[in-house]
């Protein structure tokens, strides 16, 4: 059991690397498309880590919605607006934009740190078991009923909402 | 025999490369039979000509010979092609059809990884390839391309969702999303009692098959959904700068796809790898699943390629419309339906 532990966290790190790197390529890359693919790193690495942690359910969700639906959109978004290849020099912000962004990154961190620290203190995970559908749906559906019900009409309204938007007649 | 393999239990290091190994053996093999027994030899047949005679006998080994011309071919890419992302996509297209093979069961235990939502992996995975599509697309540099790329993704968003939702109602009879798990719901079910044939969800959800078999042709971009690749209009598509193996690896990973998505109906709707006369816990399915599984799926692919043969191509509004004004609300009804029925009864 503790040779899987190690292996889950050399995993772990070799992931979060690639993670990192991603996403700070997505911030300073020079070409929109090459930025969404990093973004795509980003998210697929999400994804395994979702696995590292034992719960299918959420990581093939991830892949679904996030790599198969959203990022599609945006590769598509982008190639019907602005599908030139090579680097795009004006692709980048004002210095004050930059600051602000960095601001609210490094405030980012440090409450998720500290919530994460404060949250879990010393507990040790020891052996994750792996999180059935079954039981998923089950919270889903009974613990968690109002929210989700609230969450699906917020959804509605959003679509309704987008299509009133982009509709002009 | 069946015995030793049933006794068989490798360690993990072992098991693993085993599973890679045949993994990478069977994706090409399964596009070069697709390829060989339907686009040669049955559309050949069905258009009333002989199809190639040439390469071994009566003409079998023509694409194993069209593979090798291709790998012979200098590996070329357009002048304003962003290479990296050029050279990758294909990559990713061959990566997403790897993966579908991971959850599909050829018997209880022949099976990469028996997952507890199996059905919902492969759907997933199957959303990917789209990605590949994209790159490959945009980096070429040509309109054509592009023209095809964005219509590839347009297509394949507007199909997903009837696929998934088709699916639904083989998950609500059977209770569960694990594949394995379906096969055993139809093979140990019986119609009012009389278990002679399982019971087949084709029978009950024959609304979803059809569906689903018209949303894989969509995924497929095969005709008459080869609006991405359409060769008259728009050349070929995402496809037409790549040539030599970056082709080739388009080519496997569409039949290999189409196989894949055959084996996928023939779980959910046929029975999978079982046959309703011998029991599922029998050992005798380590030889006889694979080959129970792969007539199964001979006779998805035929009804697939029988149609790519025979109908002409959709106008793009017709294929968009088809999607989300025909099949999307008649899965929805089956979903309805399917639900009410698993409750009442």
């Amino acid at each position: 059991m503790l040779a899987l532990l190690v292996a889950q966290n050399i995993a772990f790190y070799i992931i979060a690397a690639l993670m990192v790197v991603g996403a700070l390529r997505v911030v300073t890359c020079k070409n929109l498309m090459h930025a969404a693919l990093w973004l795509v790193l980003v998210l697929a690495g999400a994804a395994a880590q979702y696995i590292l942690l034992a719960s299918e359910f959420v990581a093939i969700t991830q892949v679904l919605v996030y790599l198969g639906a959203i990022i599609v959109l945006f590769l598509f978004g982008v190639m019907l607006t602005r599908a030139k290849t090579g680097t795009d020099e004006d692709l980048d912000n004002k210095n004050s934009a930059k600051f602000i962004g960095g601001g609210v990154a490094v405030l980012l961190l440090g409450l998720m740190g500290y919530s994460l620290i404060d949250g879990f203190k010393d507990t040790e995970f020891g052996n994750l078991m792996v999180q059935r559908t079954s039981e998923v749906s089950d919270s889903i559906f009974s613990t968690y009923l109002i929210p989700f019900e609230v969450l699906s009409v917020l959804l509605l309204a959003a679509l309704i909402g987008a299509i009133v938007i982009a509709r002009r007649d | 025999m069946t015995l030793l393999l049933a006794s068989f239990a490798p360690p993990y290091w072992l098991s693993t490369l085993i599973k890679v190994i045949v993994i990478s053996a069977v994706v090409p093999t399964t596009a070069l039979i697709l390829g060989m027994v339907f686009l040669f030899k049955i559309m050949s047949w069905m258009q009333s000509r002989l199809g190639p005679q040439e390469a071994g006998p009566r003409g079998t080994l023509q694409l194993l010979a069209d593979g090798v011309k291709f790998l012979q071919k200098e590996d070329i890419a357009p002048n304003g092609a962003d290479l990296w992302v050029f050279k990758v996509a294909p990559l990713v297209v061959l990566m997403s059809t790897l993966l579908l093979y991971v959850a599909l069961p050829a018997s209880m235990h022949l099976v990469v990884a028996d997952l507890d939502v199996g059905v919902f992996f492969v759907l997933a995975i199957a959303s990917l390839s789209v990605i590949g599509v994209l790159m490959a697309g945009w980096s070429s540099a040509s309109k054509y391309s592009l023209m095809g790329a964005l219509r590839a993704a347009g297509q394949l968003i507007a199909y997903e969702l009837p696929m998934v939702l088709a699916v639904i109602g083989v998950v609500i009879q059977a209770g569960t999303m694990s594949l394995n798990g379906i096969v055993l719901a139809q093979n140990d079910g019986s119609i009012f009692g009389w278990g002679g044939i399982g019971f087949p969800y084709i029978l009950t959800q024959f609304l979803g098959f059809f569906i689903f078999i018209a949303a894989v042709q969509a995924e497929l971009t095969q005709p008459p959904f080869d609006m991405p690749v359409a060769e008259s209009e728009i050349v070929s598509g995402y496809q037409v700068e790549y040539t030599g193996f970056r082709f080739l690896i388009f080519f496997l990973a569409e039949f290999a796809t189409a196989f894949a998505f055959a084996a996928i109906a023939a779980v959910l709707f046929l029975g999978g790898w079982a046959v309703p006369w011998l029991p599922t816990e029998s050992d005798w399915y380590y030889v006889l699943g694979p080959i129970v599984l792969f007539a199964k799926v001979m006779i998805v692919s035929f009804i697939i390629f029988w149609v790519r043969f025979t109908y002409p191509r959709f106008r793009e509004d017709q294929l968009q419309s088809l999607a989300w004004k025909v099949l999307i609300p008649l899965a929805l009804v089956n979903i309805v339906v399917t639900a009410v029925l698993k409750v009442v009864l």
